[in-house]
């Protein structure tokens, strides 16, 4: 079996289901002939027409509205936007009638759709193609949201985004999109939507992320685990509904929590798990949470947006003021 | 300087507005059993219209939104269209929605503030009311590329005021329509006012019909106080969307005679000769003049048709106000197929809160 990059696991996913699925429609800009600017369509529509991936006329709005209806007339369209930045003139579709379509018909009408976009920073791109966005539409009842780490993950957890009658909002960290290849069987098998994954053990201090940053929280661990540190990882994979639980049960072993995330902290999904531990692990701290995140600026150019994105030694050092306390 | 593309806007009208014929009349007029339906429906439409005023302003209803001087475009868009087809409406279409089968309780229990009302009667594929203005044209439009990938001869109909055809989602709407050769059918019913903002001031655009051209769509404007008229351009729309000729905007031209909603005051901007001029070209008193001239309608059928009226909408009337609220888990049991545990959790924490609440 081959080994596959993040990106070729998305691709696969989006096959696996287009073969299996006649509902199933990829939409988006460049997505045909093109196979997508950072190539996740990359030979689907040869393999399957113009009638399953539809290139789209320039505007998100467009995409995300007619993924609406298409949706409502139980297709299950998976719509791109180019780029994470692209997303807002979509938040009107999503919010307003996509999150919400199932419960103001009281079931009558559901929108199983699902956006992917790539997300987040670090490659070094132009204006606006490295935003973080998702605790906006975490924030949003009716939604799912979720961001793989891996090429296993990432194909497991779009299978079940595009399966899930509800509407998934999918991001793919793009700075890790090629960052390293493993074997991803082409099973069909998804992932659950509504778990951590706890990528490694630890008994002195939680390590909390998602998307790209499970990179450099795992370069802590390791950092801390030479000085005889024994850090927990967890991806968060999706962010809503967050699985509260697989944190406080590692929190409870370290008494300890330390949020990593690249967007920016006010309001950001770090807020919500710090919240939480407030009120269901209170006493299960010895602690104050540390937050090592984006800070509340817009994302910079790119000169200097590998000082904004949290490092590993941010990481490490949030992680040794919690170890101050005993 | 040569011409490479040059466009115009055609209006259709049949009966002027004191129910003279100045046109030829399509084939369906030929039977003056079709066009009392079509004065019966609209009529019912404008009692039921009075009632729900009514309602509102006696604290029965919460804000609603009136169709009076409506009554022609929408019965038109009802009757031209298919079970099958899909209705996407803007918030206030309700004679069209009848035809298609929705309950007038549907309505006053969504302005009654309870979800149930768009969980309606009638086709189960139709969107319920959309407030957030024009987002419905693409909702149609994507309607319509579902119905075109999957080759069902299916045609979707989005409606858009005035100002509507303003927003971002309305040119959206006809530019992807125009791109796919969809189904598609979007429908401006041009009252002339956005709330308080009148037509001139809403685009410098002569027509708002011309706007379909833009987006390669057939393009046509129409008397949309004329039902004659107004059905014969829908009926084209349609069958031509159906058999694969692509989609059409039609600006019905008709004026709102009512407050924008009843929580509005339109006097506030505009002038009351204005108002009367418009009650000069409502929909009801033309088509009720021309059938009385075919002799197929007179006062005595105008009383007992509308007595029948009352009664069938206070039957309604009743059934909405007999309906008790939802309890507060309803909130969360459609928010998902399946609740995840954060909302399970939520939905245990309302009810217990509640249920402390009744015996606390």
């Amino acid at each position: 079996m081959a080994e596959i990059t993040l990106i070729e696991a998305v691709t696969q996913a989006l096959a696996y289901e287009i073969a299996h699925d006649p509902s199933v429609v990829v939409l988006g800009e460049d997505v045909g002939v093109n196979g997508g600017v950072f190539r996740a369509t990359a030979g689907l529509h040869a393999r399957f027409g113009s009638e399953r991936i539809l290139d789209t006329p320039l505007d998100e709005t467009t995409i995300a509205g007619l993924a609406v209806g298409m949706a409502f007339q139980g297709m299950k369209p998976v719509a791109e936007a180019q780029f994470d930045g692209f997303i807002y003139p979509m938040m009107d579709h999503i919010v307003c009638h996509a999150a919400r379509m199932r419960t103001r018909t009281r079931g009558r009408l559901h929108c199983p759709m699902v956006l992917r976009a790539p997300w987040g920073g670090g490659i070094r791109a132009p204006e606006h193609h490295s935003e973080a966005p998702e605790a906006l539409f975490a924030h949003i009842p009716g939604l799912r949201v979720v961001i793989p780490s891996s090429p296993a993950r990432a194909y497991g957890l779009l299978l079940a985004a595009i399966r899930d009658p509800d509407p998934v909002i999918f991001f793919e960290p793009k700075r890790i999109y090629r960052q390293y290849k493993e074997e991803v069987p082409d099973d069909g098998e998804a992932l659950p939507l509504d778990v951590c994954f706890v990528l490694r053990d630890g008994a002195d201090v939680t390590l909390v992320t998602w998307g790209a940053h499970v990179k450099e929280t795992l370069e802590a661990a390791d950092a801390l685990a030479q000085e005889g540190i024994g850090a927990e990882v967890i991806d968060v994979a999706t962010v809503k509904p967050l699985d509260f639980d697989t944190i406080r049960e590692s929190v409870k072993k370290t008494g300890r929590c330390v949020i990593v995330h690249e967007a920016a902290r006010t309001g950001g999904i770090g807020a919500e798990i710090a919240a939480q531990l407030a009120e269901k692990a209170m006493f299960d701290l010895v602690a104050p949470v540390e937050r090592v995140t984006g800070y509340d600026t817009p994302m910079p150019l790119f000169r200097l947006e590998m000082k904004y994105l949290p490092s590993r030694d941010r990481i490490v050092a949030a992680a040794k003021k919690t170890l101050a306390y005993r | 300087m040569k011409t490479v593309a040059s466009f115009t806007i055609g209006y259709r009208q049949v009966l002027d507005q004191d129910g003279r014929v100045v046109d030829a009349l399509p084939a369906f007029a030929a039977d003056p059993n079709v066009l009392v339906d079509l004065y019966r429906r609209m009529s019912f439409t404008r009692v039921f219209d009075g009632k729900a005023v009514a309602l509102q302003r006696t604290g029965k209803l919460g804000t609603y939104a009136s169709c009076l001087g409506h009554e022609a475009a929408h019965i038109a868009i009802g009757v031209a269209m298919q079970p099958e087809d899909v209705f996407c409406p803007m918030y206030r279409e309700y004679g069209a929605q009848f035809v298609r089968g929705v309950k007038p309780r549907h309505v006053l229990m969504y302005w009654g503030g309870d979800e149930r009302g768009n969980d309606f009667t009638g086709p189960k594929h139709d969107l319920p009311w959309c407030v957030p203005i024009a987002t419905q044209c693409l909702h149609a439009a994507g309607a319509a590329l579902a119905f075109k990938l999957r080759h069902e001869p299916r045609v979707a109909v989005s409606v858009v005021g005035d100002g509507g055809t303003s927003k971002t989602d309305f040119y959206a709407a006809v530019n992807c329509a125009g791109a796919y050769t969809l189904p598609y059918i979007g429908v401006i019913v041009n009252n002339q006012w956005a709330i308080s903002v009148p037509r001139s001031a809403q685009t410098g655009a002569e027509t708002l019909a011309q706007k379909g051209l833009a987006g390669g769509l057939h393009s046509v404007q129409v008397d949309g106080n004329d039902v004659i008229a107004m059905l014969a351009v829908m009926q084209e729309a349609v069958a031509r969307a159906r058999r694969g000729g692509g989609g059409t905007v039609v600006e019905a031209v008709t004026y709102r005679l009512s407050d924008h909603t009843t929580a509005d005051d339109a006097r506030r901007y505009r002038p009351d000769d204005e108002v009367k001029q418009a009650w000069d070209r409502e929909p009801m008193r033309r088509l009720r003049r021309y059938l009385e001239a075919l002799g197929v309608w007179d006062e005595a059928r105008e009383q007992a048709w509308k007595e029948q009226c009352g009664r069938e909408v206070d039957i309604e009337v009743n059934a909405y106000l007999e309906t008790r609220s939802q309890p507060i888990e309803s909130i969360f049991d459609y928010l998902y197929a399946e609740a995840p545990h954060d909302i399970a959790a939520q939905r245990a924490e309302a009810m217990a809160w509640e249920e402390g609440r009744r015996h606390g």
